[in-house]
């Protein structure tokens, strides 16, 4: 296998993805990804030079809304679902400190 | 009358002309799925109440005309990853296991407008990852032909409950062949339409760029109705498209005389089942006879498809499935000492493997240092894809290909190798990629009894021509209904079936 | 001899745009409410909801753009940045990275006596967070999104500014032609305008670039300047030190007047910037561009220009009034209305600077009309009321908009100038302040004042002050 993928790696991705693997799940996400980069490597067989990377497959443009206000109080839907709520806004852990 | 082996454009039409309620029809198709649910598992929420109620509803609508389309009354089963207004949607997942939307994807709502009644969701690989409907929370969906067997996925549950004949037709999604392949395995009708055809607005997202809702019957005729229904204009999704024409029930001709059909040679070499190659090309000679013009030709890139649609595919989701955090809806993990831990318990706790995958995979393409060798490589090749598809639809008015290299797998066979079960998307992932319009119609089965079916390619915006084909190949390969459903006809009405786990839930109400 | 050192400072101005709703949504802009009362799905990250694009946040992005002489780019589109945090409802940010739409531009500062070009690298369109507030006694933070998804433009300069009066200097410039496009009212401490300091320090005559941080936190010019004076120090420091200085983020505390770094192993700043796939392009032809000038106002450059040329009034107050486009308005129209500019330059210059100050307004706040001006200068300028009945009328112009003349009439205080009518009540005066009738004569000029106090007094203040002194000295005399 050319992709070596370390425990760094992972660990970063971790970090980036926000999911913490056990042991056994790393162990494993190393090998289905140094697996999927090999694979991914063979698209370096193919000559895209002078192509242009195309994220939307259609040539559509210029799709807006009118500056008109149309909501109004949404914070019943907004909160309906929330796992914890206080005063009427989400409650999370402490973000500074 | 066995209301459930109904077309719905039959069932619309008894129920137009009075001689069936929409009660009538809701309580039949509730019948029938709980008693297929113990044996299929399609759907992960039964919404037995709720769909009564609206039956009601719909009947008086009916009654004074407000309801007249095709659809009214119909019962249909929508994919648990379409939000449906105050009904559980979880995405198969348990991170979204109690999430109730606020409003109600627009493909749902426009069947709604037409007095469609949704009874249920159904089951799906978690995230719609997945070719199997083995990766979801709820359970693993058994194929009605053999139960032993997977029915597909990702919209496995739609097309099983489709095929068990638990409703006359069901949404699906999309991304990379999930209502074409498991159309395939489970012998029914599905089409994937060009994107921006049918609003994403309510569809939880996976790969964005690549997704789309489809119909899943079990007729060519009835798909074409559905998606006359769903398609629309919605300035609610700016990759909605405006299209001249929605009226796909003008193509149901079957005229295929003088039709120019491509089959390209790099999707019946290596790899294919002999089984499904044979039937495929058997229905190829008859639409030949039928006067279709037929071409072999090299559409060339065919192997590239699959890592680039899974670098995109996988960027994507990481990027939209950031969102499940456990702040604002969903699974969240108890005990966490901070907001780090928080989001990173809640989200190891919440996704199951498959999904993880795909968010570190899609993480990693677009970090720093690998962004312009993964991803930009990956759209680079996504241009090139279309152009072979462009180039070939200069020639040809539709491609034929598989819809997948084999009929269904047992259960428990797949998800060992993933990037094995990633090759078994071979023939579905291009069209994703290219923004093109696909269907599934069943062309015959294995010698196991499993069903095979075959897959029509069309340019984009071009869905009438594949659906006119489409109809001239089931007007040759009648519709076969798998032989649990004539075992359910005769055991409907049995106990009532509580789950815990499962999520389904029956009320005695719904047996009048 | 103590090495001497150069500050290089490059800005990142973030401006909340005055549209009516969100820059994806139709949800208001308002500032404050109950928390979450303005949001939607959109806003709120939920599950299956997407972007639509507010066409005037384009069209003002475009007008600054203009204004700021960048280069518009005519095909432009949105990336996401993807990073974790609760005031980020889909954990990733819509922004620009590769396309922004506008680039290569620049603003011309004063400084002291000397004009400086800063450059603009580029400038870009996003949405904003959320607001978290954060609660001491139970280790928790609350989640408010109303705030979440109004539209931004971020403008990041060149490290083109040496000093923290060149920054500021900057950001008064684009503070001010923002707000004459009226797409921002820019008020630092309400945060529709931020500002992120990049710095670094080297020695004097050095062409190398020293190790930046970037601070943010910033809530006022003062905090601004204090900030980058505490930041060159602690820089310096860490230079004479042997020390290095890290590249990283910091949080500009104004009350300790110190830095802290905002660092954590959670934090990679690896934001895999991809194009946001929910989002088409946005093409910017020349006939839409043409469109937007059109409509661009005069600035202040060549307003003053053309005031040296129109009205002739000092440059200073030039400078002054042209400084807001509402006043510079205020001032042309009721100019034009009255014919008299220096004295409509006076009340604007005086009376209503004095009174904006008191008030802690901004010009752009005057609410009376250019017409009542024009009518008290004209009222002033007749005699027809004394100088200190004009600021009086004034002062009620200044807080309720009344017309001059109706309130004058209304009021009864036209002067009188009846010489009849003062002689006989100036004599009364004098007759009835024999006290001070005899000091002023005895040579206490300041019981004159008493006299003239009274006689005003008198006339219930609708007298002209200069002429009962007059009169009352030829009667004395």
């Amino acid at each position: 296998m050319a992709n070596k993928i370390s425990d760094e790696t992972i660990e970063y991705v971790g970090i980036l993805a926000k999911l913490e693997l056990s042991g056994e799940e790393k162990e494993n996400a190393k090998a289905d990804m140094e697996r999927m980069l090999d694979y991914i490597d063979t698209l370096n067989e193919l000559d895209t030079e002078g192509t242009e990377p195309m994220s939307h497959v259609f040539p559509v443009y210029n799709v807006f809304r009118e500056d008109i206000a149309e909501n109004g109080d949404g914070s019943g839907d907004t909160l309906a679902n929330a796992p914890l709520v206080k005063e009427q806004g989400f409650k999370v852990p402490k973000t500074i400190g | 009358m066995d209301i459930c082996s109904m077309t719905a454009l039959e069932l619309g039409e008894k129920i137009r002309h009075r001689e069936l309620s929409a009660a009538e029809a809701v309580r039949a198709y509730l019948a029938r799925t709980e008693a297929a649910e113990p044996e299929i598992n399609s759907f992960v929420t039964v919404d037995a109440e709720g769909a009564l109620r609206r039956a009601q509803e719909v009947q008086k609508g009916i009654d004074e005309g407000i309801f007249s389309g095709p659809l009214a009354g119909v019962p249909v089963a929508v994919k648990d990853n379409l939000c449906t207004r105050g009904l559980l949607t979880t995405c198969s997942s348990k991170i979204l296991s109690d999430f109730k939307p606020t409003f109600s994807a627009q493909a749902v709502r426009n069947l709604e407008k037409e007095g469609a009644i949704v009874i249920g969701k159904t089951n799906m690989d978690e995230f719609a990852m997945g070719s199997t409907t083995e990766t979801s929370y709820y359970g693993v969906t058994r194929n009605p032909w053999n139960t032993s067997h997977v029915p597909g996925g990702s919209s496995g549950g739609s097309c099983a409950a489709v095929a068990a004949e638990e409703c006359p037709f069901a949404l699906g999604s999309d991304t990379g062949g999930s209502i074409r392949q498991p159309s395939s395995f489970c012998g029914v009708v599905g089409i994937k339409p060009t994107y921006g055809t049918v609003s994403r607005y309510g569809l939880i997202a996976y790969g964005s760029s690549l997704d789309q809702v489809g119909p899943i019957a079990r007729s060519v005729s009835d798909c074409a109705a559905v998606l006359e229904v769903i398609a629309s204009h919605d300035k609610k999704d700016s990759t909605s498209i405006r299209r001249e024409d929605y009226d796909f029930t003008r193509a149901l001709t079957g005229d295929v005389k003088g039709m120019r059909i491509g089959i390209p040679k790099d999707y019946f070499g290596e790899g294919l089942d002999s089984e499904v190659k044979e039937h495929i090309l058997h229905a190829v000679k008859k639409l030949k006879e039928e006067g279709a013009v037929v071409e072999e030709f090299d559409l060339s890139l065919v192997q590239y498809a699959i890592p680039a649609y899974y670098v995109i595919a996988s960027a994507e989701a990481s990027s939209n499935l950031a969102r499940f955090d456990g702040v604002k809806y969903g699974y969240r993990a108890g005990n966490c000492d901070g907001l780090h831990q928080m989001y990173k318990k809640t989200r190891s706790e919440g996704f199951g493997a498959e999904v993880k995958r795909r968010i570190m995979l899609g993480s990693f393409v677009l970090s720093a240092g690998y962004y312009d060798a993964c991803y930009l490589k990956a759209l680079r090749t996504k241009a090139l894809i279309k152009q072979a598809f462009d180039s070939a639809f200069e020639r040809y008015d539709i491609i034929v290909a598989p819809s997948a290299p084999t009929t269904a797998p047992k259960i428990g066979k797949s998800l060992s190798d993933p990037l094995k079960m990633y090759l078994g998307d071979i023939y579905t992932v291009s069209v994703n990629l290219a923004g093109l319009p696909g269907i599934t119609v069943p062309v015959g089965q294995d010698k196991k009894g499993l069903p095979i079916g075959m897959q029509l390619i069309g340019n984009c915006f071009e869905e009438k021509k594949i659906i006119r084909a489409a109809y001239a190949v089931e007007q040759m390969c009648e519709y076969k209904a798998p032989k649990l459903c004539g075992e359910l006809k005769n055991s409907a009405g049995g106990k009532s079936t509580c789950r815990e786990g499962g999520r389904q839930v029956w009320r005695d109400s719904m047996r009048q | 001899m103590a090495r001497q050192y150069e500050t290089v400072i490059g800005l990142e101005v973030h401006v909340e745009l005055a549209t009516e709703t969100k820059i994806f949504c139709g949800c208001s802009t308002r500032f404050g409410g109950a928390p979450n009362t303005h949001t939607c799905p959109v806003c709120t990250g939920m599950p299956g909801a997407l972007p639509v694009l507010n066409k005037q946040v384009v069209e003002y992005a475009v007008a600054i753009g203009l204004a700021a002489n960048c280069e518009i780019t005519r095909m432009c589109k949105f990336d996401r940045k993807n990073y974790f945090y609760p005031d980020n409802p889909q954990n990733y940010q819509i922004s620009q990275l590769y396309l922004p739409i506008a680039r290569d531009g620049y603003v011309e500062i004063e400084c002291g006596d000397t004009k400086k070009k800063i450059r603009i690298h580029e400038m870009h369109m996003e949405e904003d967070a959320g607001k978290l507030v954060h609660d001491e006694w139970d280790d928790t933070s609350i989640v408010d999104f109303n705030r979440s998804g109004v539209p931004l433009v971020e403008i990041v300069s060149e490290p083109d500014m040496r000093s923290a009066d060149e920054v500021l200097a900057y950001l008064e410039k684009l503070r001010m032609i923002i707000r004459y496009l009226g797409a921002s009212d820019c008020k630092l401490q309400e945060g529709s305008m931020r500002a992120d300091v990049n710095l670094s320090v080297r020695e004097m005559g050095s062409r190398e670039v020293g190790t930046r941080t970037e601070m943010k936190n910033l809530n006022s010019f003062k905090a601004i300047s204090r900030a980058i004076e505490g930041e060159r120090q602690r820089q310096i420091e860490l230079i004479e030190g042997g020390k290095a200085v890290r590249q990283e983020t910091r949080r500009w505390d104004d009350n300790k007047e110190y830095s802290y770094a905002m660092r954590s192993k959670e934090d990679a700043r690896d934001y895999r910037y991809f194009p946001e796939p929910d989002l088409v392009p946005i093409v910017i032809d020349d006939a839409w561009i043409e469109k937007i000038k059109e409509r661009q106002p005069e600035f202040q450059d060549a307003k003053l220009i053309r005031y040296r040329r129109e009205y002739g009034i000092p440059e200073y107050d030039a400078q002054i009034i042209t400084s807001s486009r509402h006043m510079a308005e205020l001032f042309e129209k009721a100019s034009d209305v009255c014919k008299k500019p220096k004295k409509v330059s006076n009340w604007l210059m005086v009376e209503t600077l004095r009174l904006l100050k008191e008030h802690g307004m901004e010009p752009e706040e005057l609410r009376f009309s250019p017409e009542n001006l024009a009518k008290l200068v004209e009222l002033s300028e007749a005699g027809s009321i004394n100088s200190s009945v004009a600021k009086e009328v004034f002062e009620k112009m200044f807080s309720e908009d009344i017309d001059p003349e109706r309130y004058v009439e209304e009021h009864g205080l036209k002067t009188v100038n009846d010489e009849g009518e003062l002689n006989e009540v100036i004599k009364k005066v004098i007759d009835s302040n024999t006290q001070a009738v005899s000091d002023y004569q005895g040579g206490k000029e300041k019981a004159l004042g008493v006299l003239v106090g009274q006689t005003m007094k008198a006339m219930k203040g609708k007298a002209d002050p200069r002429r009962v002194n007059q009169r009352l000295k030829e009667l004395l005399s």
